[in-house]
């Protein structure tokens, strides 16, 4: 092995125009994969931290309302179906549901609340807006929205709301004054404003009205009940299966951010599907440009590879030179193509449009390492073994 | 009574009985090269193989080299048959019994003169221990060329690199050097100080030298000349080298 590596080394460092030339190949292919690998996953997770900045990755609902057809027997029948209308109700025994989920190691934050319709008025002017009714400590583990305020505090209490900038510019409201809240049933309240926040989605910033969890109970009179469970899990991309399991546990509709947004989902994976091609026609050239360096390689040296055999090499101490060849131009490229991807990357966190932070992890770095690594020897695998199967008698007569 | 395995003698290096040879098997243009051929070497034999252009010396040295297999006949090396082993003990056969000096010297470029007089021992044991280098280096300074153990081949003459090749072939202390037309591309005072060089090792080692030769100067100064014309060996003597 000692003796392999100490011939692939010379024969690299001797054929060091090729060398050179091939390597300068494989850095540009390296730094290639790397920037566009760290590119990628940093507009995926900015776009998913964003989605995911408004939601709740698992959302708990009552099981909808259904109509029981008796069965039919033997006999053929008519159905005329009218579906039933989906009034409020109350998830059953929600306290101790949360009890139970407050539990369970996968989640991190569980947080019921209540929404339903409403009108908020002020003046003559009405929008339609949803109230959710939370315990703010348990919320805000869900979606921090006292991160995104622009004016007041968020402090959701008896009488207190917090709305959305949207609304609050319709309304023509600052912290402080005075809004009434109709929901429809005859229940009005008239509430003080204390603050206001901006989520920066549109539809929550116009709808989205923060409220004593007791009040909104009364208000769309679901007196002790709440509509939904929000939980957030560790591992984002768990939450189907998590859901999934929740579901069945609870009985409940389940509900995991990546079903809700499953548009989204499918823009991802296509984009993560686009970087692997990418990623492979890029290995794939880089692996030819190896293979066919190392194939000249060893037409160059047949007779070198004769005298080697004649003196004692076995065949496969002659695969072995030209396998180590490949993996160390694949490995060399890797770190200088790693050096150069990082290069890219810090630049473009520079001088790029600034959207987002793209970062390399030391995980992508140490891929891409084995990945040229194991491209390089495979690549060398062919001209190895034409260089192994090389008879020493014609190698040295014909070289 | 000597049994039939005694039938070699202790200090036989090489037997070949009725070696034949044919190129190109089963083809309308069969050839055969070598017909029927004989021939023991002994420890300490100092041996010219003449013959003209085309005779089959090269293609015996090979069958002798163990580089390739004849078509017909027995080698036995140190009383070993060589018919049955697998190409990984011819290799190993090849590293530790045989050295070769080819016409062209045939180092590897990218190594110093030092690295390939110790490659034979490097590609059977890897690093080489001090003993080695040692071993190798006297080999060197033996062959005149003490002061360029550490230059690279593109850096000596044609005459230092046959020395080079030369302390090459004898660094695992062969039993059997072969030499094709060692002198074959060098001027004659060049060609006299290598021949003078496997000479000295012959006497000092007491390995069996076979030189293959174009020069008649050169077969006349050894002690025994075999002749292959078409094939055949056709002259077999020894005599008293002239210059003893």
């Amino acid at each position: 092995m000692w003796t392999a590596w100490m011939i692939a080394v010379r024969f690299l460092r001797d054929g060091r125009g090729q060398t050179i030339l091939i390597l300068f190949g494989i850095t540009i292919g390296v730094a290639v994969i790397v920037f566009v690998t760290a590119l990628i996953s940093g507009l995926q997770a900015n776009i998913i931290a964003r989605t995911l900045g408004t939601q709740a990755h698992i959302t708990l609902h009552a099981p909808d309302e259904v109509n029981h057809i008796a069965p039919a027997g033997d006999i053929t029948r008519l159905t005329l179906e009218d579906p039933r209308p989906q009034r409020l109700r109350s998830i059953n025994n929600w306290q101790h549901m949360r009890d139970l989920l407050d539990t369970d190691p996968m989640l991190d934050a569980v947080s019921p609340l209540v929404s339903g319709p409403a009108f908020a008025q002020r003046g003559n002017a009405r929008r339609s807006v949803a109230l959710i009714g939370m315990d703010p400590e348990r919320y805000l583990r869900v979606i921090p929205v006292d991160r995104d305020m622009v004016a007041g505090r968020f402090q959701p209490a008896a009488d207190k709301v917090v709305i959305g900038h949207r609304l609050a510019t319709e309304l023509g409201l600052r912290p402080g004054d005075r809004l009434r809240i109709d929901a429809g049933n005859g229940r009005t309240a008239t509430v003080d404003i204390s603050g206001i926040f901006e989520l920066g989605v549109r539809e929550l910033d116009e709808r989205y009205v923060y409220m004593d969890l007791k009040q909104v109970q009364t208000l769309i009179d679901l007196p002790g009940g709440v509509t939904t469970i929000d939980l957030t899990v560790a591992d984002i991309f768990d939450a189907d299966a998590i859901a999934a399991r929740i579901g069945g546990l609870t009985g409940l509709k389940s509900e995991s951010w990546m079903e809700t947004n499953a548009q989204l989902m499918n823009a991802l994976a296509a984009q993560r599907l686009s970087t692997r091609m990418i990623s492979f026609f890029v290995a794939v050239s880089v692996a030819f440009g190896i293979a066919s360096v190392l194939s000249v390689s060893v037409v160059q040296r047949t007779r070198q590879i004769g005298i080697l055999r004649a003196m004692g090499a076995g065949q496969r101490q002659m695969l072995l030179v030209f396998v180590l060849q490949g993996a160390l131009l694949g490995m060399i490229g890797a770190i200088t193509g790693s050096i150069c991807g990082v290069l890219l990357i810090a630049s473009f966190d520079t001088f790029g449009p600034g959207l987002f932070e793209v970062s390399v992890t030391p995980g992508l770095i140490a891929a891409t390492m084995v990945l040229a690594t194991t491209v390089g020897a495979l690549a060398a695998s062919q001209p190895a073994r034409r260089a192994a199967r090389l008879d020493p008698v014609t190698a040295i007569r014909n070289g | 009574m000597a049994e039939a395995g005694d039938f070699n003698s202790a200090d036989e290096v090489l037997r070949l009985e009725g070696i034949g040879k044919s190129y190109n098997l089963g083809l309308p243009t069969e050839a055969e090269v070598l017909h029927g051929i004989d021939l023991a070497l002994t420890r300490g034999d100092f041996a010219a193989l003449v013959g003209p252009s085309g005779s089959g010396k090269s293609t015996l040295l090979n069958l002798i080299g163990l580089l390739d297999r004849p078509t017909r006949g027995r080698i036995q090396l140190l009383g070993e048959p060589t018919a049955e082993m697998s190409d990984a003990e011819l290799t190993a056969r090849r590293a530790t019994t045989i050295g070769f000096v080819f016409q062209f010297h045939h180092l590897i470029p990218a190594f110093t003169a030092l690295e390939n007089v110790l490659m034979p021992h490097m590609l059977r044991r890897g690093r080489p221990n001090p003993k080695a280098s040692a071993w190798a280096r006297q080999l060197l300074t033996d062959v005149g060329l003490a002061a360029q153990i550490d230059r690279y081949p593109d850096q000596l003459s044609g005459g230092q690199q046959q020395r080079v090749a030369i302390a090459r072939a004898l660094a695992a202390r062969p039993a059997l050097l072969l030499a094709d037309e060692p002198t074959g591309n060098l001027d004659t005072v060049t060609a006299d100080g290598v021949f003078e060089l496997l000479r000295r090792f012959n006497r000092t080692f007491g390995c069996a030298v076979l030189v293959v030769t174009h020069d008649p100067r050169l077969s006349a100064r050894c002690d025994r000349v075999i002749e292959l014309v078409d094939g055949r060996i056709v002259r077999d003597e020894r005599h008293a080298a002239a210059d003893n």
